[in-house]
Parts: C-alpha cells; sequence; structure tokens
C-alpha cells in the first residue's frame, strides 16, 4: 500500500472508501509492524472514533483535502487528553491539559490522529537512540537508525504506516530522518509554524513541520499548519499562502545554487553522484546551477553546539518534579527532589546538553561561548544572503552518509552530533529547507537538501514537486512493506 | 590554532571532576563518580569541538539572537484563562487544596 494524501482524498471524494476503513487498515499495519518500535502510543478507539465521525462530515458536505486523512503527531506535540511523553521518562506519563495549535488547526483540517510517533528524548539526537522507548529502526534496513530526532514519523511515513506525519527541526530533526528513510519532510522559515503546545528544546531555533510520501503532500499539510499564532511570541503575522495551488510551476530558469562546501570532502562520495544526477535532472528541466560558498557554514555545528544546548539548559529547567511530570520517589529536601527528579527523569543525552548548555552560561564563559555563537550565527545567516543574491534555491545533500548501523556513533557524542552539518546552518538562519529522496545507494535511501530564502516554501515545494513527477525514488518502497 | 573538523588539534579546556561537579549543582543534577568522569570526558571533548570557533574573528559583528525577520512580539498581560486551573493542577505530582506540595522549605 502507497497510499498518498492526495490518493486518499480522491478516494473519499469519490466514495471508493471511507475513512474508518482507511483507518482500520493503517491501524492493522501498525500493529504488524510493531517491531520498528515508531509509535510511542496508538490511540485505537479513539482513532476509530474520529473517523467515523470525519465520515459523518462527509456525508454531510464541506471539508477540505485532509478531512478524514490519518495522520500522526510526533510525541513532541502536546494532545490533550493523549499521553505526550517527548521520549523522555521525564514526561512518560504526562497527560497535557490543552492541544498543541500545530494540533488543533489539524484537527480543525479534518485530520484523524491515528497515534504519537516515537523520538529522540526531547528530540536531542541523530539516531533515535536516546528516546526512553527504545530506538526506532529503519524500514530500510532494521539493524540501521532511521535519524532522528523525528525518526519515529520518518520511519512510520516509510513504512507506509501512516501518510504522513508532524516533525519538529532544530538542527536537522525532520530533514536528515527524511532522508534516512527515504520520504520528504519540510522545516519551514523559523516563525512559519507556531511553536505553541510544541515541547520545548532550544526555542530560537524549533519549527515544526510536515513529513510525507510527496512534497504535493507536504504542501498541503503545511498549508493547514501554518499561521499566526498570538500564543508564540516569534509566530509571523504575514498570509498563508495556498501552497498546493502555487505546485506545477516550470522551472525554466530557475537558478539553484550549488553550495560547494556541501559537495565536498566528508560526504559519501556515491551520494554525491546520485546528487550531480539529480541537478541534472533539474537542468533538463530548464533550471540554471550556480557555483556559491557558505564559507561559515563549517563553523555552524561548534556554534549549533553553544546555542542549542544553552536554551535547552534553561528550558528545561522547568522539569523539576513540581508541576507536572516525573517526581523521585525519595528525597531529603527541596533541593535533593530537584536533583534526584532531574538526574533519574533525563537520559544521557539530556544531561549532556544541560551540563554544556549550563557551562556555556555560567559566570566567566558567557563571552568566549554564548556570545561568539551569537556572532558566528550572524555570519552564518549573512552567508546565506549573499548566496541567495545569486540563485533561488540553494542545493546539496541532507546528510553525509546513509542510514548508519544503530549502536555506530553512540560512543561518541562528537561524530553523533556532525550528523547533521548540512541541516544545522539552516537552522541558525532561520530558514526553511526541504529534504527529499534524490536515489539509492547500497539499498538506502538518498536525500537532497533545498533550501529558500526566507518564506519561500512554496517554491521549495514546487521544485520538489516536479523532481518528483520526473523520478520515482519517492514512490520506492521498502521490501517487506 | 588550527581550524579541523572534529579534530582533538586545538586547545582543549579540560575538564575535572570539580568542574563537573559545579556545572550539575548549577544546573540541579545529581551525579554519581562514574557519571562524572563520564561527562568530564564528554564535555571536554564538545568542548574542543566548540572551540573551533576561536579561529573566526567576529570583532563588531552584532549577535544574533533569533532570525531578523521573526522579531519578539509583545502582548498584553491579561489573564486568558484558557486552561481550567484544576486541569493543570491535576498533571502535578502532588497537590492540596489548589496549591503544589513541596518538602518543606521553611522551618
Amino acid at each position: 500500500m502507497t497510499l498518498t494524501i492526495t490518493k486518499i482524498a480522491e478516494d473519499l471524494a469519490a466514495g471508493r472508501c471511507s475513512s474508518r476503513e482507511v483507518v482500520d487498515d493503517l491501524l492493522a499495519r501498525i500493529k504488524a509492524h510493531r517491531a520498528l518500535n515508531a509509535f510511542i502510543s496508538v490511540d485505537e478507539e479513539a482513532a476509530r472514533r474520529d473517523a467515523s465521525a470525519a465520515d459523518r462530515a462527509r456525508g454531510a458536505g464541506g471539508g477540505g483535502i485532509l478531512a478524514g486523512v490519518p495522520i500522526a503527531h510526533k510525541d513532541i506535540f502536546c494532545t490533550s487528553g493523549v499521553k505526550t511523553t517527548c521520549g523522555s521518562r521525564m514526561l512518560a506519563d504526562f497527560v497535557p491539559p490543552y492541544d498543541a495549535t500545530v494540533v488543533q488547526k489539524m484537527k480543525a483540517a479534518g485530520c484523524v490522529m491515528v497515534g504519537k510517533t516515537n523520538m529522540d528524548e526531547f528530540a536531542m539526537g541523530s539516531s533515535n537512540e536516546t528516546s526512553f522507548f527504545g530506538p526506532v529502526r529503519n524500514p530500510w534496513d532494521r539493524d540501521r537508525v532511521p535519524g532522528g530526532s523525528s525518526g519515529g514519523s520518518a520511519a512510520a511515513v516509510a513504512a507506509r504506516l501512516v501518510p504522513a506525519a508532524t516533525g519538529t527541526d532544530t538542527g536537522g530533526s525532520i530533514r536528515q530522518p527524511a532522508a534516512l528513510c527515504g520520504i520528504t519532510g519540510l522545516k519551514p522559515s523559523y516563525g512559519r509554524v507556531s511553536r505553541y503546545g510544541l515541547i520545548a528544546f532550544a526555542s530560537s531555533l524549533d519549527q515544526a513541520g510536515p513529513m510525507a510520501q510527496t512534497a504535493a503532500d507536504c504542501a498541503h499539510l503545511l498549508s493547514a499548519m501554518a499561521g499566526f499564532d498570538e500564543r508564540d511570541a516569534t509566530s509571523l503575522d504575514v498570509p498563508v499562502p495556498d501552497y498546493a495551488a502555487a505546485l506545477g510551476t516550470d522551472l525554466k530558469g530557475l537558478r539553484i545554487g550549488v553550495v560547494k562546501e556541501h559537495f565536498a570532502q566528508g560526504v559519501e562520495p556515491a551520494i554525491l553522484d546520485v546528487l550531480r544526477e539529480a541537478l541534472r535532472e533539474y537542468e533538463r528541466q530548464g533550471a540554471v546551477l550556480v557555483d556559491v560558498s557558505l564559507p561559515n557554514s563549517s563553523h555552524a555545528v561548534p556554534c549549533y553546539y553553544v546555542l542549542a544546548p544553552a536554551e535547552a539548559s534553561s528550558n528545561l529547567a522547568r522539569y523539576d518534579g513540581v508541576r507536572y511530570g516525573f517526581r523521585a520517589a525519595e528525597y531529603r529536601d527541596l533541593e535533593d527532589m530537584y536533583k534526584k527528579t532531574r538526574s533519574e527523569g533525563f537520559g544521557p543525552e539530556v544531561k549532556r546538553r544541560i551540563m554544556i548548555g549550563t557551562y556555556a552560561l555560567s559566570a566567566g564563559y558567557y563571552d568566549a561561548y554564548y556570545l561568539k555563537a551569537l556572532k558566528l550565527r550572524r555570519l552564518i545567516a549573512d552567508d546565506f544572503a549573499r548566496a541567495f543574491e545569486r540563485c533561488d534555491v540553494l542545493a546539496g545533500p541532507a546528510s553525509p552518509s546513509t542510514a548508519f548501523a544503530l549502536g555506530a556513533k553512540n560512543t561518541d557524542p562528537v561524530s553523533m552530533y556532525l550528523n547533521d552539518i548540512f541541516t544545522i546552518p539552516v537552522n541558525l538562519a532561520g530558514l526553511p529547507a526541504i529534504s527529499m529522496p534524490a536515489g539509492f545507494v547500497g539499498g538506502l535511501p538518498v536525500g537532497m537538501q533545498l533550501i529558500g530564502r526566507y518564506l519561500d516554501e512554496a517554491r521549495l515545494l514546487n521544485a520538489a514537486h516536479r523532481f518528483q513527477e520526473a523520478t520515482d525514488w519517492h514512490a520506492r518502497v521498502p521490501a517487506g512493506i | 590554532m588550527v581550524a579541523c573538523h572534529g579534530s582533538t588539534l586545538h586547545r582543549i579546556p579540560l575538564l575535572n571532576a570539580e568542574d563537573i561537579e559545579k556545572v550539575a549543582h548549577l544546573a540541579r543534577l545529581g551525579l554519581t563518580r562514574e557519571e562524572g568522569q563520564a561527562y568530564a570526558q564528554d564535555l571536554s571533548r564538545i568542548l574542543g569541538l566548540v572551540s573551533q570557533m576561536n579561529a573566526v574573528p567576529t570583532d563588531g559583528v552584532e549577535p544574533m539572537t533569533h532570525p531578523d525577520e521573526a522579531g519578539l512580539r509583545f502582548r498584553e498581560d491579561v489573564v486568558s484563562g484558557e486552561i481550567d486551573r484544576d486541569r493543570l493542577l491535576a498533571v502535578a505530582p502532588k497537590t492540596r487544596d489548589g496549591l503544589y506540595l513541596v518538602p518543606k522549605v521553611i522551618e
């Protein structure tokens, strides 16, 4: 089964199937593929009830393309009355009393939530191995990681357990797992999608976005997710275009910037061959390749590993065992309660990042680390601004390697961090970027990243869509699925 | 200093057990001795990566706290009351009479 949102919507509209039938089928698939560990929770009863309600609503007329379409939410989005763990023991039993804005908006669009997907703890990880609920397995090779942190969402879409899922991306957490699982994932511009009810990691970098089989599906999802929200202080008060309506524009004269530093040493050569072939497809469609340079992008990983942990150490201070979440069983006094709660509730990678952030922000080190990183962030963003004077989108790999083996990078945090070398600069600058399947190396999917100007999601989605009309990499399905 | 990815060619600020204990206390994390040793090693490694920043001159560069386009917006400080107090208290580990319960802090 390879149903996309577009196909499901057609079938629902034509009366060829009901939302309830689609949901029943997917729930059975989720059960059959439980070994992937893509989901943290599945609420079958609620999914069936909501699907039947969607069918009744459709019978009464009305509803857009997403009405009755099943989706999954990354377990970082608060869902009213439904357990939201963020992949952590700290929130293992947390049932939020409200919906995230994204959840609310997708409900309003008629989507039926089938479950909450697995993820790296507090979205800190690039392999999904830091989840308190165990690693997710890559549907293309179960001994390999799906990427992270939105690995459950990526694996669920790749295994066709849901046509689409939400993700969040702080340093590559939508794009890298999308690349490693062979699906399409979009990180919108910072401020495009509300962060309200999205459990915070690094607030100046976090952004939610869609993950699906195709760019066309991502366009429908983004139209539903995006928009101003007064409850998010950095939400942008600008109109939301109809992203799907903009699909189909031809690419004649589109200037694609080929990032010199991204086609360099450190990337598997076979991945670069795949990407060069993808660029030839763009040339066949009339696009023009332009060589560009992002000279400061090599400093993005060090810069990010100051800023993201600094923001995280502050954001995660709220987990103190007082207002919600886990509290240690035994303690002597208040401080002991804080320490035991946090030590037992957080896993090793989360503690590592809290420690780094706390150190970087502590007296005497602020200028050398935090302030220095903020200045580098400016230089990295300025590089993009200069590149976009000469081109319309930038192209390169989404990840330096295909999916790596479970456990392969667990022992050295730095080697794990370097996975996100091509995705992190984009978050620092706040730009939109998409990862889409561009081919295979050794039977594993390769993702191509396209980066756009601020708020230029429509152009990215169209460029990815035109590529997907001419290729079928996005339609390939793992064996046994 | 030589800038080179992930290498240990830099002057690495090595953290000792005492530094780790201090940082852990600031972050209100209790660590075992073994954890402390592991974190001393990990954090030194990460700071080695981070120290590559020093190779870039940044004098006179305006710090960037968040993407320029997304300005920080203020709102009126008014009670929205969109989530019921009892529902918020219901997710707390311990409450009584509408209050959060914690160990005694004032004798």
